[in-house]
């Protein structure tokens, strides 16, 4: 009778975020055809199918630690054909959110580089590509990474395309106004 | 004809020659272009994937800038982008009345507020509709007959809104092609994706499908699109398309403005010719540009 019971089985984690996930994917019907249109279905460990019923399931940890919302690349052609009518690329973007709340892609190249992007967009209101790499650059602490990039950056600099800037990262920004409310906004709900 | 205009942040970067060639061609049809004072970032694909919110609000502050300087009027876009996030807000504060409380409550700290009085429209979408065929034709000053162009729409400026064209078989570029006097590359490419941003975080998946793209356009003298995200995949990542799939596919890259331009009788130079990354010395000697 004191034979210890088993652990319990982790608690799956609870939020609204993820509840506006199942409830936008409960009607799925599992047919393909999201797969069927994606491009980059082929480079993803799960395809966007396995994807929804994952989240039918509600295998969290193994949706969050897969690489395939990561690859979505926001072409909009399952959303156009699901006959569902299910709004599945905005889907795909409120896990993004949600892995990066929660830190599951903190060092995923995409969270940094979006990041990377809106501090630039904060700070002059517009986006200064050069700058905005080097943020990005900065932010992956990876010394080869530029180099993957400095063809392009020559061939840019060369057509006066782009022009070297270093970033200003003190100061105030021309949209913090706009920024700090919505996170206030965003923090009340 | 007058319009709103929003070019966003690539025209004032890697997409200069779009703007360029963009407000050329609007000139030279009469049509004047009025851009927004003071715009800002839409917030791109970025925004979207950090904060819900914000990649509404970043939007609206522009449409709110937009309704102040002329209510009710139509916003000429040219990033397909941009479109997108700006046409959303647009659709989305007429069903949802809380959402447009909380955009005006951000935009209050600017002292801006935004009520749905505009209409974001993407270029092509004015190109072809508002201008259509007849209105470059009537123009016209230069056959550009004997060229076969490959139309790439891409993605975003015709899902998830769009409603100018098929959103799976898209053809409103053909019509002004040949109004031009040039012949249509047929293929089935023109709505499949480039990879987008993949390109910066996830180069290898956006490679094969540029590559792919690039591989079906073969046999046509030029690609034309209407978009700074997919030119950029197009014309300065053929190198690498070429070498990962062992073949040389080096095409003509030019935005569908620039195009249009030629036959209106401006110069290269008047069409930002000198920026593109990819025109090949051919195209250039046919086209004296």
């Amino acid at each position: 009778m004191s034979q210890a019971s088993p652990a319990p089985k982790k608690e799956r984690e609870k939020s609204p975020l993820w509840d506006a996930i199942r409830e936008h994917i409960r009607t799925c019907m599992q047919c393909g055809t999201c797969t069927g249109s994606c491009g980059s279905s082929a480079a993803m460990d799960f395809t966007p199918r396995q994807l929804w019923r994952m989240v039918q399931l509600d295998l969290q940890d193994e949706i969050f630690t897969s690489r395939t919302f990561s690859l979505c690349s926001s072409c909009y052609y399952c959303t156009l054909r699901c006959p569902r009518g299910l709004p599945l690329t905005e889907t795909i973007h409120t896990l993004k959110r949600l892995a990066a709340a929660r830190g599951f892609t903190g060092k995923e190249k995409g969270t940094r580089f979006y990041r990377s992007f809106l501090k630039t967009a904060r700070r002059y209101g517009r986006i200064r590509e050069m700058e905005l790499m080097t943020r990005y650059f900065l932010a992956m602490k990876d010394p080869i990474l530029p180099f993957g990039f400095t063809p392009l950056g020559v061939k840019l600099l060369r057509k006066g395309k782009i022009s070297p800037q270093i970033p200003r990262l003190s100061g105030p920004g021309k949209l913090d106004a706009i920024f700090r409310k919505v996170e206030e906004l965003e923090a009340g709900s | 004809m007058r319009y709103l205009y929003y070019p966003g942040c690539s025209l004032e970067g890697t997409a200069v020659e779009y703007d360029v060639s963009t407000q050329a061609v609007m000139t030279a049809l009469g049509v004047e272009l009025q851009e927004i004072e003071d715009w800002t970032c839409c917030g791109a694909s970025a925004a979207e994937s950090v904060s819900d919110l914000l990649s509404r609000a970043l939007p609206a502050r522009n449409l709110a800038l937009a309704e102040q300087m002329n209510p009710g009027g139509d916003i000429v876009i040219p990033c397909s982008a941009c479109y997108l996030n700006l046409r959303r807000v647009e659709v989305q504060i007429r069903e949802d009345e809380a959402l447009l409380g909380k955009l005006n409550a951000a935009l209050g700290e600017e002292g801006l507020s935004y009520h749905g009085g505009t209409r974001s429209r993407h270029l092509l979408d004015v190109l072809a509709k508002d201008i259509g065929a007849k209105g470059i034709q009537d123009r016209a000053r230069r056959s550009l007959e004997g060229l076969r162009v490959a139309p790439y729409y891409g993605c975003q400026c015709l899902r998830p809104y769009g409603g100018y064209d098929d959103p799976q078989q898209p053809s409103s570029m053909e019509p002004l092609i040949e109004a031009t006097g040039a012949e249509v590359h047929p293929w089935t490419m023109g709505a499949k994706c480039c990879g987008a941003g993949l390109m910066t975080t996830k180069k290898e998946v956006a490679v094969e499908l540029t590559g792919a793209i690039l591989r079906a356009a073969r046999g046509a003298d030029c690609i034309l699109t209407v978009c700074p995200m997919c030119q950029m995949n197009l014309d300065s990542y053929q190198g690498v398309a070429s070498k990962a799939q062992g073949d040389d596919l080096t095409i003509s890259v030019l935005y569908l403005p620039q195009f249009l331009g030629l036959a209106l009788g401006l110069s290269g130079r008047d069409l930002g010719m000198g920026s593109n990354m990819a025109l090949t010395p051919a195209l250039r000697t046919r086209l004296d540009v």
